[in-house]
């Protein structure tokens, strides 16, 4: 496992994310309220890249035609099939233990300690005075 | 080969005649008979001379089968020596477009079936046939009969007037799950809608080979619309359905609800697993090749030996001689298909036999 840097804190906005790779892995890493998550960028279904599907609430229910909305923002809709994954744990909704997508540890990190290491920055400068979001792979 | 001690949970008796109906109608209706000329309400789904609705030994004179509590004594309980045998009776009553008259011969095919049939043969056991046309006179109709053990389910046709999982339905869902009646969903139209998902077909055996088509209907309706959801303990027994045709729907619907959930978001679970949970099949006809170890292929893909409900389907013509099971069951699964899955299904059964 290392420690990878693979944005600036403030290149990836609230609901945004932005495709890295990462050892020739492609990694979609994304912004929810503060908060940084990292899944590996292919659906378990048929491989379509997560890094481009919807940010939704987990929609749940109590009985029909009775509707309710929590942890919004926090699953991402594949684009191709509409299957859901959790972003905090890379399970689908539809099958959370067969059916799953690799998830990283991901933390933002002062430039200042970035700069000490032992991290990997090769696509871009790193400055102490910025703030970093990095992957563990 | 013979089936001692098992649960044949689909037959057929039939209404002879009008005439024989008439005893059993409130006084007003049976006036209206005469009055207006009322000869009889067969459901063209089940023409009496298509050879498909009985099998040639059982034909009277005049080709007509099941007619009679002696008859299926002899036709069926002394040839295959089962314990107990469900009455579906597939009279016309969810055809009749009044809905009151429809009430009307829904109470007479009941008390026909109670004092024809069950009084005189204590190993017969029968559906609630309902008026779907109106829930509420459907109710009344489980609700006058719910005393009575010796029936069972509640006998409604593949295809009505609306899918069956629309909540205009709930109230007869909600009396039958209180009394521990599945709901038997049966072959046949009451010829609202075409039979076809495409249009009215040309031949009879366009109407009946595409059924199945109304079963994955109605099967995708009642789970979509949280059905179970709503009546946790209700389950379902499509009769006459072919059986086979389960599998390929389910990986079809499963995939499409990890989709699309989000639309439904009651159905909480894979329509695989409620399937599993709420639904049952009658054995016969069972669509499937010859070869008994693609047969096993086949229930191997159904997924669980629970599913399926022992049925001769008399009097109707599934099959020859005595080979009512399928080549390639294996003797545990055929125990279990006879026994177990009725009893388990038909909660009124239980301590009767």
């Amino acid at each position: 496992m290392a420690k990878h840097v693979v944005a600036t804190a403030a290149e990836i906005p609230d609901g945004g994310r932005k495709l890295v790779e990462i050892n020739g892995r492609p990694i979609a890493i994304f912004h929810v309220k503060g908060e940084f998550f990292a899944l590996y960028d292919k659906c378990p279904h048929e491989g379509g890249s997560l890094c481009t599907g919807k940010l939704t609430s987990l929609v749940g229910s109590d009985g029909p035609g009775r509707y309710s909305l929590s942890r919004q923002g926090e699953i991402v809709r594949c684009p191709w099939h509409g299957w859901e994954f959790d972003l905090r744990t890379g399970k689908s909704y539809c099958d959370p233990v067969k059916m799953r997508v690799r998830n990283y540890a991901v933390s933002v990190e002062s430039g200042a300690r970035v700069v000490e290491g032992p991290y990997r920055a090769e696509t871009f400068p790193v400055s102490v005075e910025g703030e970093y979001v990095v992957v563990e792979v | 080969m013979r089936a001692s001690g098992a649960i044949d949970c689909d037959v057929h008796p039939n209404v002879p005649s009008m005439q024989a109906l008439v005893p059993y109608l409130d006084p007003y209706w049976q006036e209206m008979v005469d009055v207006r000329g009322i000869e009889t309400f067969e459901n063209r789904s089940f023409p009496l001379m298509a050879p498909i609705n009985a099998r040639p030994e059982w034909r009277d004179g005049k080709g007509r089968a099941a007619e009679s509590v002696e008859r299926i004594q002899r036709e069926l309980f002394d040839r295959w020596d089962p314990a107990i045998a469900i009455c579906n009776c597939l009279y016309g009553v969810q055809m009749i477009n009044d809905e009151h008259m429809a009430a009307a011969f829904a109470t007479a095919v009941n008390r026909w079936i109670a004092a024809e049939w069950l009084d005189k043969e204590p190993r017969l056991r029968a559906s609630i046939v309902v008026p779907v046309q109106n829930p509420e006179l459907a109710v009344d109709e489980i609700e006058r009969w719910a005393g009575d053990k010796r029936f069972v389910s509640v006998l409604v046709l593949v295809m009505g007037e609306l899918p069956l999982g629309k909540s205009f339905h709930w109230p007869i869902y909600r009396a039958a799950e209180k009394h521990g009646l599945p709901i038997c969903i049966h072959l046949g139209s009451s010829y609202r809608h075409p039979v076809t998902a495409s249009g009215w077909p040309t031949y009879h055996v366009e109407d009946y080979v595409v059924q199945t088509q109304a079963f994955q209907a109605q099967t995708a309706s009642l789970i979509s619309h949280g059905v179970f959801q709503k009546f946790p303990k209700l389950k379902v027994v499509l009769a006459e359905s072919g059986v086979t045709w389960l599998p390929t729907f389910l990986w079809r619907f499963s995939k499409g609800w990890r989709g699309l959930r989000i639309e439904v978001p009651w159905v909480d679970r894979s329509p695989l697993e409620i399937v599993r949970d709420h639904f049952r099949l009658t054995l016969q006809p069972f669509d499937a090749p010859q070869n008994p170890v693609e047969v096993a292929r086949a229930l191997d893909h159904l997924g669980s030996e629970d599913l399926l409900l022992y049925s001769s389907d008399y009097p109707h013509w599934q099959f020859d001689g005595d080979d009512l099971m399928p080549a390639g069951f294996s003797e545990e699964l055929q125990r279990k298909i006879m026994v177990d899955n009725p009893l388990a299904t038909y909660p009124r059964l239980g301590g009767t036999i």
